[in-house]
């Protein structure tokens, strides 16, 4: 039934085409009709999946002469992110109802890209994963050309470009495994068994690895984020920053880490106090996680904030992938659904309350609006996702940066301190964005035209988002209990080298 | 499920006042004040039927939560924890009535007052590290905002300090019980107390971490370092103190009450639950310069206390002083004593002394703000020690109830201020003489101050703008007669609490085996 999440998505692009043009409610209406169908289907799936058990969805040959199959596969894993694609493909619809141009061809590239980010969780055979992760570059790429905002198309062709430069990595690296593995199957259980020679590996790894990590925002490789990020349009911002960072993250843990786990052992000598990729990748991945949250610490455009803390809380998914053991990585899963839900929430808020009714996104211009009072709504839905996103506890992110910190005392001690001034960081630049943005200095409040009040979808956007957050942050349980059982499938049997 | 429930009670309260909105205010001010009265009886039916013969815990609720990584869902009170919860349930109440002239956006306000005090209930009933220090964090965010939205001119400066500072210090305790987990697998606080008990705990800690490259060999200092800065920031402790004065005095003055009342007791709560069970061994070692500090917290306070002109700022130094008080008493406890028995007893008192001083200074410093706040309202914001003179000859009845919180403030025998301070410097000067001697200058400087408040406002000419300066109120003195009573009556018969936390002292301290 899971397939149908990619059939419906693209199905429902493909009927918006055909709508009449210049209804935009009817369009509208369909997109969500369309998303919350899949949303549906995952949460079903969800709630009826056994821990522990990958269930097969569907499994066709495709180009029986290559062994490639159309097969499609879900753990504890891939339904989390499915989840969460549901969650922020519905909510994001319900944030982008003021799109009045061009709406039909909005949504179907919007359903375009959803249902190509179910298919990427989904796929078994590599080869499908690869088409898939594909795909989804020219959707975004339209999306932000016809409907971003600043620097739109500098933007687009930056986020194209590295997005191809990550894909062609990557498909360098599939096809050397591959090839190596006999050319009998593209099946990721096949090729994760496949006894490759550890030196083959140890350049395999960082290969594949650092291309799907351009996705996930890796430093240094995570300029075209912000930049992307802050050019899109509301709810393509909250997909890019929500689920396509994902994609990245989970290219890296179900692809590299999986395939090639002998290219994160020692190198058998040491750099500057580095021995292995493993090393390499955790130090960029700090450095992303204080790095990002320096410079969101000094923008002076609210977007860019939010942009920039993207990067810094993707270096918690990185950091937690690398720590190698159980409770770091199911705190990296955890942390790509709850900085889903959270960077949706954000870039809803500034993107579409808060850019969409003011005309501005310059921190100092917001201040003398007193938009605390003008719009309360969107004051307490920033406070609270900022609460959420710098790790207060009672939300999400609390979570996650607590497994991934145990995860990173276990591992890198050194490194798990830096992360401790991360996150102080982060309280600094979500708090100072707050101030500036929704409250003004007393004296310098301007009267200005009243701006018009929130509106029901945002609204229920914003409440699905809280309290999705709020549900993992007060029982982590619910994701924990598929996650954990899915880490100790035969498939990561390299990752686990004999137990956690 | 008692303790589950008063933690549940103040969020439905917020609830219920921010779904009704701004109406009515008088109404809205009336719910919230009723909320906070009904968990005051709630709190009342604990006490009674608290075992004090016990000194373990009790209503006691335990639940799996987060089972992959041991948390539990553990609450439960000792005498330590009761006491807390009593000085909360009696401190919101009089914040509120010291809000009531609050005009702007009251049901937020009051919803906020509301949601600190379930912070404040959920962080002393907690017995799991995680579920302590959420409500330890999210108690932050409503004080931050009671400080910014309602409080004075320089109001964001000093709540953004307020926040960071105690932000920084919440990180560095949560990596160091994430270090302490890492190694034990727990994060109960009775189970980790145990460990530390036993002499398990930081060996291991040190064998598992050391084992690391670039990792310092005296890792259990670090992680004491983490713990100690956490809990001593807020309580606070000389140097970690900047942000307090001004936080204080620039918060609506209803708010100050619960910070100074309840929400610094936090931190000294924290540093009996948390810091002396479990890092006994590192407190001990680093007695000394933590002694100077605690030295250097009570009399720099005095002193800064005496420099001030705002009594907003007076009352935020005298409260650092009289928490220094606190951490002498804490600080003994840790001394090693030999096999000294006749010196070891003196832990008792200092341990009673303690828990009285945290109750009695909760409840005088809330009733002094209280005070401050109805001057204010009097004077149109006025606060100066030199802006009034003479008061005591048109509000005699003002100048006398202030006048008695005042002397509870300095310490006079007979009120409840005497009681705590005489048993801490009992039990504290025997076992570490030269830090309580240096203190004793802090009770005299004090005592100085307190009386120059007193000489200032009350005495003295009074001048031509205070001679319509109402006195207090029927409502006001009918309201302010319960605590000024029950300083007189802690004063005089300080076994209503001693009786009823006294197990509990004694357990704690039979706990610091050294």
């Amino acid at each position: 039934m899971l397939a149908w999440t990619i059939y419906i998505s693209f199905f429902g692009a493909l009927l918006q085409l055909l709508l009449p043009k210049g209804n935009n409610t009817l369009a509208r209406a369909f997109a969500l009709l369309t998303a919350f169908a899949g949303l549906c289907i995952a949460v079903t799936s969800f709630t009826q999946h056994r821990s522990g058990e990958l269930i097969t969805v569907a499994n066709y040959a495709w180009i029986p002469a290559l062994g490639i199959r159309f097969h499609l596969a879900a753990d504890g894993i891939s339904l989390s992110l499915i989840l969460l694609t549901g969650i922020v493909a519905l909510t994001g619809i319900l944030f982008s109802w003021n799109i009045d141009r061009r709406t039909n061809e909005f949504f179907a590239f919007y359903l375009l890209l959803i249902g190509c980010v179910y298919g990427v969780f989904l796929s078994y055979d590599l080869f499908l994963l690869f088409v898939f992760y594909e795909i989804v570059i020219i959707p975004k790429y339209f999306l932000i050309t016809g409907w971003g905002s600043t620097r739109k198309d500098y933007g687009a062709m930056k986020l194209a470009l590295y997005s191809f430069i990550g894909s062609a990595m990557v498909l360098v690296g599939l096809i050397a495994a591959y090839v190596v593995a006999g050319s009998k199957s593209m099946a990721l259980n096949d090729l994760a068994g496949y006894a490759f020679s550890p030196h083959f590996q140890m350049w395999e790894f960082p290969l594949v690895f650092v291309g799907f990590a351009i996705l996930a925002g890796l430093w240094p490789f995570h300029t075209w984020a912000p930049t992307g990020h802050v050019a899109a349009p509301t709810a393509v911002s909250m997909l890019l920053a929500g689920v396509v960072m994902k994609l990245g993250a989970y290219g890296c843990l179900r692809v590299a880490m999986t395939l090639f786990p002998h290219g994160l052992d020692p190198w058998g000598f040491s750099l500057i106090g580095l021995s292995s990729w493993r090393d390499v990748f955790a130090l960029l991945a700090v450095i992303g996680i204080v790095w990002g949250a320096l410079v969101a610490m000094v923008q002076q455009d609210f977007k860019f904030v939010i942009g920039y803390s993207s990067v810094s809380h993707m270096g918690f998914i990185l950091l937690g992938l690398m720590t190698l053991n159980r409770i770091g990585i199911s705190g990296a899963i955890i942390q790509m659904f709850s900085h889903g839900i959270l960077a949706g929430l954000l870039f809803a808020t500034v993107g579409r309350m808060v850019y969409d009714r003011t005309h501005t996104r310059e921190l100092v211009k917001l201040g003398p609006m007193n938009l605390n009072k003008a719009i309360p709504f969107a004051a307490i839905t920033f406070v609270v996702a900022g609460m959420a996103g710098m790790g207060l506890p009672g939300f999400s992110g609390f979570v996650a940066e607590l497994m991934i910190l145990v995860g990173a005392w276990r591992a890198f001690p050194i490194f798990a301190v830096f992360v401790g001034v991360g996150i102080v960081i982060g309280v600094v630049y979500v708090w100072r964005a707050m101030q500036k943005a929704f409250f003004a200095e007393p004296g310098d409040v301007i009267s200005h035209e009243p701006l018009p009040p929130i509106t029901i979808p945002e609204r229920l956007g914003a409440i699905i988002l809280i309290c999705t957050s709020v549900a993992i942050g007060l029982y982590p349980q619910m994701l924990l209990k598929i996650i954990t059982p899915a880490l100790n499938s035969p498939l990561f049997d390299g990752v686990r080298k004999g137990g956690w | 499920m008692m303790l589950t429930l008063l933690t549940a009670l103040p969020v439905v309260g917020a609830i219920v006042l921010l779904v009704i909105g701004d109406r009515s205010k008088p109404l809205t001010r009336a719910l919230a004040l009723a909320f906070a009265f009904v968990s005051l009886v709630v709190v009342l039916i604990l006490w009674h039927s608290f075992d004090s013969t016990l000194g373990t815990l009790q209503f006691e609720e335990r639940y799996a939560w987060v089972p992959f990584l041991n948390i539990e869902y553990h609450v439960g009170i000792d005498g330590l924890g009761l006491l807390m919860l009593l000085l909360s349930a009696i401190v919101v109440p009089i914040g509120m009535a010291a809000s009531w002239k609050i005009v702007e956006r009251v049901p937020l306000y009051f919803a906020l007052m509301l949601l600190l005090q379930a912070c404040l209930f959920g962080a002393f009933t907690a017995l799991n590290f995680v579920h302590w220090f959420s409500f330890w964090e999210l108690s932050l965010i409503p004080a931050f905002f009671l400080i910014k939205l309602w409080g004075g001119p320089k109001s964001t400066p000093a709540a953004t300090q307020f926040l960071v500072y105690t932000m920084v210090g919440g990180v560095a305790m949560l990596l160091s019980f994430l270090a302490i987990y890492l190694v034990t697998g727990k994060f109960d606080f009775i189970e980790l107390a145990q460990l530390a008990q036993s002499g398990q705990l930081m060996p291991d800690v040190v064998a598992r971490l050391s084992m690391h490259r670039f990792m310092p060999h005296n890792i259990a200092m670090i992680l004491f370092a983490g713990a100690f800065l956490g809990l001593a920031v807020k309580v606070p402790i000389f140097p970690f103190h900047t942000w307090l004065p001004s936080a204080y005095s620039e918060a609506p003055t209803g708010t100050t009450i619960l910070l100074t009342g309840a929400m610094s007791k936090m931190g000294v709560y924290g540093f009996l639950r948390i810091l002396l069970p479990i890092f006994g061994a590192q407190t001990q070692a680093v007695l000394t310069p933590l002694l100077w500090l605690t030295v250097a917290t009570i009399v720099f306070s005095a002193y800064s206390a005496l420099a001030q002109k705002d009594l907003k700022r007076i009352m935020a130094y005298s409260s650092i002083n009289h928490l220094g008080y606190c951490m002498l008493g804490i600080f003994a406890l840790a001394k090693f004593t030999g096999g000294d028995a006749a010196l070891f007893s003196q832990k008792f008192a200092a341990m009673d002394g303690v828990l009285l001083q945290m109750f009695n200074h909760g409840l005088t410093a809330a009733t002094i703000f209280w005070f401050i706040a109805m001057m204010e309202n009097r004077s149109n914001g006025l606060r100066g020690i030199d802006d009034f003179g003479g008061l005591r000859s048109v509000a005699p009845v003002f100048a006398g109830f202030m006048g008695i919180a005042l002397f509870s403030s300095l310490g006079l025998p007979g009120l409840n201020g005497f009681v705590g301070e005489f048993l801490i410097f009992k039990g504290a000067f025997p076992l570490v003489t030269w830090a309580s001697s240096i203190s004793v200058l802090g009770l005299l400087i004090t005592a100085i101050v307190i009386l120059g408040i007193i000489q200032r406002v009350f005495s003295g000419p009074l001048s031509e703008r205070w001679t319509a300066f109402p006195d207090l109120t029927l409502g006001e003195r009918l309201f302010l007669a319960p605590a000024i009573a029950l300083m007189f009556v802690l004063g005089l018969y300080p076994q209503l609490i001693i009786g009823v936390v006294n197990q509990t002292a004694v357990q704690l301290v039979q706990q610091l085996k050294f």
